[in-house]
């Protein structure tokens, strides 16, 4: 057999590759390069950090070619890049310039107020975000290779990604205990194709990697989303909008890793300087939240 | 017997069920005590200089050197095998330099470049599906590493004593013989002891 590229066994693969780890957002070179430096499995290289996105408002756009491929030079990890939910000429773009992976994200003002880009017509793989697993499956089922929570990005908030993660879990548990007549139902109810909840019932989880995302901003965020079954962490604004961005990666990849010895969480967590000053989801009105975008 | 995989980073789990398909006790370690415990040890795929770096930090490097010292079977996939080689072309991270080869990152290219191959590989009868995910090749090897199988881009899978390495993913698919020729490895090392 000849070699076949873009399947989505190689997409899932790379998703699968990142377990474990923290992909931080970047918004420059030298932001990646100490990013890779601490320990990062990947960088989402964007032109604004969503805290940023959230204060100055307009409308948010996938990051400048330019940019992302000087990003892509600096380190040697994977650089993944986001576009804004349905708009697909911004992700043929990020194809072609041989970007790693693909967010199809809520962060970014969406482009289509119905339609997602379907996913299964890349090369290379997508991770999309979730609230619930209606929503997990409906991006799996349109190729999405990797999930994420939601979360509400650029809050510094942890409760959204804590919320979105239980009700994910919960939700496959439940599929567990159900019997094969009750799928068709569930099925519908979930607005899922009858086989990927058929594949939840027998793998007990997602078939795909899914991380937590959005308010992740201190190790002890990063060991709580671990021991609630995720995969991993994306760390938006945390990282870069904290007093010691370096010493803060640092010690969010070590809490990742051993997110179940609290002695080195602890350690990790020690003096890391001011933390992103953060918006309690509570004062955010509905308008404000970016969760709500593409269903 | 108990075969160990490298949780620090990476496909931890997929290795685990592979493992215990093929018939093993299979666990993921993580600290020095845990790779005390265990007759072998697997080196998962992930972002080799996350794994490297954590593995210094908390010095498990020195701990795996020891063991690999006394004879302990270790293989290592993607990352791994970037871990276990002698240095990396490119970058001075220090790796465990296990096996008598350089590795170039990255060889075949970026994501878009990832790749399904059947892949013929010393000593197995059949092809071998591999899924080559961002993967590395060796070069530049030494006298003492065999070369069990290689693409036009370079060398994919290498043996050197009681440490193998391959640049593709045996735990991404369902085909068990990498697994149970590395278990046998570990068995013909315990029965030494």
């Amino acid at each position: 057999m000849e070699e076949v590229y873009g399947t989505i066994k190689v997409k899932k693969g790379l998703a699968e590759m990142l377990k474990g780890g923290v992909i931080m957002d970047v918004t420059s070179a030298g932001q990646a390069k100490i990013a890779e430096e601490a320990g990062a499995v990947a960088v989402m290289a964007l032109e604004r950090i969503p805290a940023d996105i959230r204060s100055q408002g307009g409308v948010a756009r996938m990051a400048d070619p330019k940019l992302v491929k000087d990003i892509m030079d600096a380190v040697s990890i994977p650089v993944m890049a986001k576009v804004r939910i349905g708009h697909f000429a911004e992700a043929q773009i990020l194809e072609s310039i041989g970007v790693d992976f693909i967010d199809e994200s809520e962060v970014l003002t969406p482009a289509d107020e119905t339609h997602h880009v379907n996913k299964w017509d890349f090369k290379i793989p997508f991770v999309c975000g979730a609230r619930d697993l209606g929503e997990a499956l409906r991006r799996i089922s349109e190729g999405a290779a990797m999930i994420r929570t939601k979360g509400e990005p650029g809050t510094g908030d942890i409760a959204e990604a804590v919320r979105h993660m239980r009700v994910v879990m919960d939700e496959i548990r439940k599929i567990q205990n159900m019997s094969e007549d009750e799928l068709f139902t569930e099925a519908k109810e979930l607005r899922a194709p009858v086989e990927l909840v058929r594949e939840i019932k027998a793998l007990g989880r997602l078939p795909v990697v899914n991380f937590a995302a959005g308010g992740i901003a201190t190790p002890a965020d990063a060991s709580l989303m671990m021991q609630l079954g995720a995969d991993g962490v994306f760390v938006g604004s945390g990282i870069f909008k904290s007093a010691n961005p370096k010493r803060r990666a640092e010690a969010i990849v070590a809490a990742t890793t051993y997110f179940d010895k609290p002695e080195i969480v602890a350690k990790a967590s020690e003096s890391l300087g001011e933390e992103m000053a953060g918006i309690d989801i509570k004062d955010l009105t509905d308008k404000d939240k970016m969760q709500v975008r593409g269903e | 017997m108990k075969v160990g995989v490298l949780a620090i980073q990476g496909a931890v789990s997929e290795h685990i069920n592979m493992l215990k398909r093929a018939g093993a006790e299979a666990l993921a370690v993580k600290t020095a005590e845990g790779i005390n415990a265990v007759d072998g040890l697997i080196l998962p795929g992930g972002e080799s200089t996350t794994i490297g770096r954590l593995i210094r930090l908390h010095t498990i490097d020195d701990v795996i050197k020891e063991r690999a010292a006394k004879g302990m079977p270790i293989y290592g996939t993607c990352a791994g095998m970037i871990l276990l080689s002698k240095d990396i072309n490119g970058f001075n991270q220090p790796t465990l330099d296990l096996i008598d080869a350089t590795v170039i990152r990255n060889a075949f290219g970026r994501q878009v470049d990832s790749m399904e191959v059947d892949l013929a590989i010393k000593g197995f009868d059949v092809p071998f599906h591999a899924t080559f995910v961002r993967a590395p090749v060796a070069e530049r090897l030494g006298k003492d590493v065999e070369v069990l199988s290689e693409l036009p881009e370079g060398v994919v899978f290498v043996k050197q004593g009681n440490i193998l390495a391959s640049s593709f993913h045996p735990e991404l698919g369902n085909d068990l013989r990498i697994h149970k020729y590395f278990l046998d490895i570990v068995k013909s090392f315990l029965n030494k002891q």
